[in-house]
């Protein structure tokens, strides 16, 4: 009974995606797999709920269950409600896939939830693959149109790139397996114990990391992720800049732990990543006319900066960089949600296309100044904090350079987040409608703003909470 | 005292849940009227706290403390003493005069501008409160937003680039801060600013937390060469975002050198002192002389600034006690005069749609009451006996002698010159030439005008008259900063 309750997020996700599938086999359309997608996630957050205080090894273990694993776990399930929130009856997905999206949907969910309960490396393989295969389909499933073809050429960058970076993933975990004899994480850290900061190990690692970085998009692991954003209707691009981060920083946590707590060299390929990340991410951000665009690469700066957490290798920097995903998360798809509700029948948004949208609908805008001066790290928003605590951790261990040029590119960032603040607040619109916005789409703005600031003025439970769920 | 009430907290939060409340007013009139009263009582309540300070005491007073994010070691800490005190009082004296300067001059979007008014206030009182390092840099940011707001949404023609300048030129400076901040706490344990100060920090370390300090603090006061942005801000900003600007911004630099350089990095404010005099009395005289060359009113009142605040720096980096207490009261009196200035400049530019010094020549004859408001606060500005900034500008160039004779003959020039711009543009705009404009249809001040301006000429002449009022409350507290400026200077330099 207690392996039952353990399992129920991920069970309820299970069930739910197959009963998704047989939605997608009858005739039933659109609005009933959208009503059965909302269903199974607000099961799911339920469940995650329910299974918070879950604590046991399952599956021979494979497949752990601790704080950790459950908080994050709710994280998703609450991130899934407000994807399926920003999507809403998905008008830039082709018409007779549409069903079809919300099983992708949901199997993906699944996957990123069993990828942080895995504890052994062929399950996190699994689990890996399982979110990211379904992504793969849903990146060509937009709308072809005139002036939109895009999609097809961004899907297949998506697919490549993220088989080559598993392939080395897979090579790394290869040597792992090699060094310690054991698939098992925590056999691994065992066995690795004695030959820490070897070279085979940190090369190891190293590669195992690539996946990771992948799905993370940090330099130079980066290059499908403007393209995707591009060519990917928005509410799958909302979808990819948001969850699989944070799945993908989980894992690193448990990978990167296992070079030991003070593995030098390992600190210091992880800054140099961090820093080319950033400074990358930044300057071309710089140049972007697509919304959409600039927040791909200002994601490839934002990986950077989560990946300052893992340099200072410590459980405050673990702590602090999964704190920043979750409101990556929040900021993100704030913004995502203004595009989203801008477009309206899907088209990309140029920066431009936002002037004026102070008078087209205040509450968007509003959402999206928060977003924006969140993702700029202006108190009193999630990104001030969440930079507060990454700068602190990497400084308390010495860092002092990294966090001097982290700092100097938050002020050079600042430019970009305000020229898309100009457009939408401080130019008048020329003879644009005003955007009608539905119930559903107000709660969801507001929820992303009361999140936004929640999260940056009383960080301190979900800091404990993640603090708690790293203690050994 | 107040008991266990959390006046500060009810200080900070009061404008906040006020801007709350004015989101959901809908009618433009109930909206001013709200706006009004809250300030209004906001500014009440901070008079309590002029009642209840004990200005024999040195220390922080009204201090509340609560744990905030634990994790990180960051607490919710505030508290008050001499200098803070009268920058908080600036602050809400000066949110309800906004208010009314606004009352027609804004017209579209009235409750975004309220809200964004309101929550301004908040955050300067909250800036001047804190006594965490974390609490105080999150507000010092937050502020950021509705003041560029306030410029980009309702300002003059160059707004926007006048809002995105004031943005990341402040923001740009205070990033090293934040460095500073972490840096400290790695060596100190803490982020509670009094446990901060006294603290024996290597010489080098200081000089570097100094730096990182200075281009933050300059940026925001500001230093010549770094007062760029600064005309522009004031120019584009609406007439109550100038003041806010002028009154109450322009400060928080000073405030920071007062509260950070100085005590927590005394060694490092030694090393630099001298080259920061110089920029001050470069900016005396850079602001003087340019100020005497505009032919915008308003151009003419920011550049005075410039000036008015290299006055500040001089005096704050004379490091005696005279020179401290000059600049404190520098920055309550230029808060008062600088910020009634602009309120005039406001009130011309609702009656003639321009600041061309040449287009208002004469109007004294027509608006005989607003001439005097105006005769008087130019009088303040260049530091006239029996004004208000006349003993500020006093105990600041002493304060300043006192240390090189040199500096203050040098600087000497930008006192004339301050004179020579404010009475130029007294001349043209009460008197002017043979041939005026004609302003037959101008009416002089109505009521509500005279009231946003009365209070500001009664603390003109009453701080000038009877000085007591201000340096009676910051004497004790500019002390104690005075001993541990000289004293830990001394402990590193052994």
């Amino acid at each position: 009974m207690t392996t039952l309750a353990a399992f129920l997020p991920e069970l309820v996700l299970l069930l739910g995606s197959l009963a998704l599938f047989v939605v997608t086999l009858g005739e039933g359309g659109v609005a009933l797999a959208r009503k059965v997608a909302m269903g199974v996630a607000l099961a799911a957050l339920a469940a995650a709920i329910l299974s918070l205080d879950q604590r046991t090894l399952l599956f021979d273990g494979a497949y752990q269950v601790d704080l950790f694993s459950q908080f994050l776990k709710l994280v998703f399930a609450a991130g899934f409600v407000l994807v399926l929130l920003v999507g809403g009856h998905l008008p830039d997905i082709r018409q007779d896939l549409k069903p079809e999206y919300f099983l992708f949907l949901a199997l993906s969910l699944c996957g990123l939830t069993m990828l942080v309960s895995s504890a052994e490396l062929i399950t996190l393989v699994v689990a890996l693959e399982l979110s990211a295969f379904p992504l793969y389909l849903m990146v060509p499933m937009r709308r072809e149109r005139e002036g939109q073809r895009v999609q097809m050429e961004s899907a297949i960058k998506y697919i490549m790139f993220g088989v080559a970076a598993n392939g080395v993933m897979l090579f790394g975990m290869s040597y792992l397996y090699g060094l310690g004899g054991t698939t098992s994480i925590a056999g691994l850290a065992q066995a690795l114990r004695p030959m820490a900061g070897s070279p085979i190990l940190i090369a190891a690692l190293a590669l195992t990391c690539c996946g990771l970085f992948y799905k993370l998009a940090l330099f130079p692991f980066h290059f499908w992720t403007p393209d995707v954003y591009q060519g990917a209707a928005h509410e799958t691009a909302g979808l990819i800049a948001s969850l699989p981060k944070l799945g993908a920083v989980a894992v690193l946590v448990r990978v990167v732990s296992l070079a030991g707590p003070d593995s030098q060299a390992l600190a210091g390929l992880l800054a140099l990543l961090a820093v080319a990340s950033i400074f990358y991410g930044n300057l071309l951000a710089l140049g972007q006319q697509d919304f959409k665009r600039l927040l791909g690469f200002s994601g490839i700066a934002h990986a950077g900066y989560a990946l300052i957490g893992f340099v200072a290798m410590d459980q405050a920097g673990y702590a602090a960089a999964l704190y920043y995903l979750t409101g990556y998360l929040l900021m993100v798809l704030a913004c995502f949600a203004v595009i989203f509700l801008v477009s309206g029948e899907g088209a990309n948004v140029r920066i431009e296309d936002l002037a004026g949208l102070h008078r087209r609908s205040p509450l968007l805008a509003l959402t999206l100044l928060v977003g924006v001066f969140a993702l700029a790290g202006i108190p009193p928003f999630v990104g001030f904090m969440g930079k507060f605590a990454l700068l602190k951790a990497a400084l308390h261990k010495g860092h002092l350079w990294l966090v001097v040029l982290a700092v100097l590119n938050a002020a050079l960032a600042v430019y970009y987040y305000l020229r898309v603040v100009r457009e939408a607040c401080f130019r008048e619109s020329s003879d644009q409608p005003p955007i009608a916005l539905s119930w559903p789409s107000r709660l969801l703005c507001l929820l992303l703003i009361a999140g936004i600031l929640g999260l940056g003025i009383a960080p301190g439970a979900v800091l404990d909470t993640l603090a708690a769920s790293l203690s050994p | 005292m107040s008991g266990a009430f959390p006046i500060l907290s009810a200080l900070i939060f009061l404008p906040l849940l006020a801007a709350g409340m004015a989101a959901l007013i809908g009618q433009v009139r109930l909206l001013r009227w709200w706006t009004l009263i809250s300030t209004l009582a906001i500014a009440g309540l901070s008079l309590t706290l002029y009642r209840d300070f004990d200005p024999s005491r040195a220390g922080f007073q009204f201090a509340e403390q609560a744990a905030w994010i634990p994790f990180l070691n960051v607490n919710y800490t505030l508290g008050l003493d001499g200098i803070s005190l009268l920058m908080v009082l600036l602050t809400t004296l000066i949110a309800p005069l906004c208010v009314l300067a606004s009352w027609n001059y804004i017209a579209a979007r009235v409750r975004e501008f309220m809200v964004c008014l309101l929550v301004m206030e908040g955050a300067m009182v909250g800036v001047f409160c804190a006594l965490d390092f974390v609490l105080f840099f999150a507000f010092w940011e937050a502020m950021l937003i509705p003041m560029a707001l306030l410029i980009g949404v309702w300002g003059g023609p160059r707004r926007v680039y006048a809002a995105l300048k004031f943005f990341i030129y402040t923001m740009a400076g205070s990033v090293l801060l934040l460095v500073a901040i972490i840096a400290l706490y790695v060596q100190a344990g803490t982020f509670n600013i009094p446990d901060l100060m006294g603290r024996p920090y290597s010489a080098s370390f200081q000089c570097w937390v100094f730096l990182a300090f200075f281009v933050s603090f300059a940026i925001k006061v500001p230093i010549f060469p770094f007062h760029t942005w600064l005309p522009a801000a004031h120019v584009e900003a609406p007439t109550a975002g100038s003041v806010i600007l002028a009154s109450v911004l322009l400060k928080m630099g000073a405030y920071g050198f007062l509260r950070f350089s100085l005590p927590i990095t005394p060694h490092g404010t030694q090393v630099f002192t001298p080259y920061v005099l110089w920029l001050s009395v470069a900016a005396i005289l850079y602001g003087g002389l340019t100020a005497l060359a505009q032919t915008d009113l308003k151009k003419l009142v920011a550049y005075s600034s410039v000036g008015h605040m290299g006055f500040i720096t001089l005096g704050i980096f004379a490091l005696n006690a005279q020179g401290i207490e000059g600049a404190v009261f520098q920055m309550v009196n230029h808060g008062i005069t600088t910020g009634a200035l602009f309120l005039c400049v406001g009130m011309l530019y609702e009656r003639l749609h321009t600041r061309e010094l040449d287009l208002m020549a004469g109007l004294g004859k027509r608006m005989p009451v607003f001439a005097t408001f105006l005769g008087v606060f130019c009088l303040s500005s260049l530091a006239f006996p029996g004004t208000n900034s006349f003993i500020g500008e006093f105990l600041v160039l002493s304060g300043a002698f006192s240390r090189s004779a040199l500096l203050v003959l040098v600087a000497a020039p930008g006192v004339v010159a301050a004179a020579a711009y404010m009475l130029r543009l007294l001349q043209r705009v009460a008197y002017g030439g043979t041939h005026n404009p004609d302003h037959a249809a101008v009416a002089d001040l109505n009521l509500r005008e005279v009231l946003t301006l009365a209070p500001l000429l009664l603390l003109v002449l009453w701080i000038g008259l009877h000085p007591e009022l201000v340096a009676g409350l910051l004497r004790p507290s500019v002390a104690h900063l005075v001993q541990q400026a000289t004293q830990a200077a001394a402990l590193a330099g052994r």
